[in-house]
């Protein structure tokens, strides 16, 4: 178990409001890790940092060894919050892209999910529900071999049924070696398959831990712990 | 079957419920146990937390693995038999302690207990 991600001293303002301040975060490979917080805590800028989508940061951020780049990119299967496709663009079209971004995509993968997930070829990803392109999204970014799996909000917008299918999938397809960030605020039917969950309250890290350690300590679930600590 | 209760640790619980199957020979000796990920997938758990229960078990003996082909229910009727006796005298004395908190004397809740008809709980 290494050291995939090594965050030192991350500062991110936008304006004078400052979003990050000073975060620091070591994180290890093999592992599926909750990123909690409520909206405005940082979460999606992080994430998005992490991915090479903002650059204009302080501090240090390692992704296995290296600064972000095309190297970090090329390990890091990332489900943004929001859908990237462009209009024109049918199922078929972002399998190809895919297939064509990135060396570790197995396109048979992708297919076998789409028929699970009954989401045709050849249709405007536009013309799918919001949760078929969740669930579309969620395979393309699942069948490639990653050594980081960075998931934001992959279950916001589905239906309390499709959750669990969301989550089986993602068991299911991840490389046992890989390191899941997944962020949430829909803690308590998730917080069973965390293995670490920090918890991000105005751009500050005030708890990274085991997960099971935690609920020994507390007598309480994560759900319920969040709930203390971020009540207003 | 996703019943965990999160205030607890995960693992803990699944030990709790596999000794169960055990003890009561849902789960047998020799009986196959599935993979982590198969039981992380059913249970809806972190792969981690399985690995750790089922280590648990077999450094307590309910299982043993064979290496490279899986894990099986180990055969050892005395600490099965042992499991299941603590269990069945934890379950009576929380029974009778219910049963005293209603004013019964322990002849009362026997004279209870052998009017039972068996078939009544078929």
């Amino acid at each position: 178990m290494n050291n995939i991600i090594e965050i030192e001293g991350l500062y991110k303002s936008y304006g004078k409001e400052d979003v990050l301040k000073f975060v620091n975060l070591t994180l290890t490979s093999g592992k599926i890790i909750g990123l909690l917080g409520p909206n405005g805590s940082g979460k999606t800028t992080l994430i998005k940092i992490l991915n090479g989508l903002l650059k204009d940061y302080k501090g240090k951020v390692l992704i296995d060894g290296k600064p972000v780049g095309k190297e970090s990119k090329a390990i890091i299967s990332y489900l943004p919050d929001e859908p990237y496709f462009e209009n024109w663009m049918t199922t078929s079209d972002a399998v190809h892209l895919f297939k064509d971004m990135y060396k570790d995509f197995d396109e048979q993968k992708v297919l076998q999910l789409m028929e699970q997930f009954n989401i045709e070829k050849n249709v405007k990803i536009k013309n799918l529900s919001k949760g078929m392109k969740e669930k579309f999204q969620l395979s393309l970014v699942m069948s490639r071999k990653a050594k980081i799996y960075i998931l934001d909000e992959p279950i916001g917008g589905v239906d309390p049924a499709a959750r669990d299918l969301i989550l089986d999938t993602i068991l299911n397809n991840y490389e046992n070696d890989a390191l899941i960030l997944l962020s949430t605020h829909l803690i308590s039917d998730i917080e069973n398959i965390f293995d670490e969950v920090i918890f991000l309250k105005n751009g500050e890290v005030l708890l990274h831990e085991n997960s099971e350690e935690l609920r020994e300590k507390r007598n309480a679930s994560i759900n319920t712990i969040f709930k203390e600590e971020f009540k207003c | 079957m996703n019943d965990f209760n999160s205030n607890i640790p995960i693992y803990i619980q699944v030990i709790k419920s596999m000794k169960m199957d055990i003890i009561s020979g849902k789960l047998k000796p020799g009986d196959k146990i599935p993979s982590v990920r198969e039981l992380a997938l059913s249970l809806s758990v972190n792969p981690n937390t399985i690995q750790k229960a089922l280590s648990e078990l077999e450094r307590e003996g309910f299982l043993v693995t064979e290496r490279a082909v899986g894990r099986y229910v180990s055969d050892n009727q005395e600490l099965i038999e042992e499991s299941k006796n603590i269990e069945i005298d934890k379950r009576v004395e929380y029974f009778v302690k219910d049963m005293k908190s209603l004013g019964l004397t322990l002849d009362d809740i026997k004279n209870h207990i052998n009017n039972l008809k068996e078939d009544h709980y078929e």
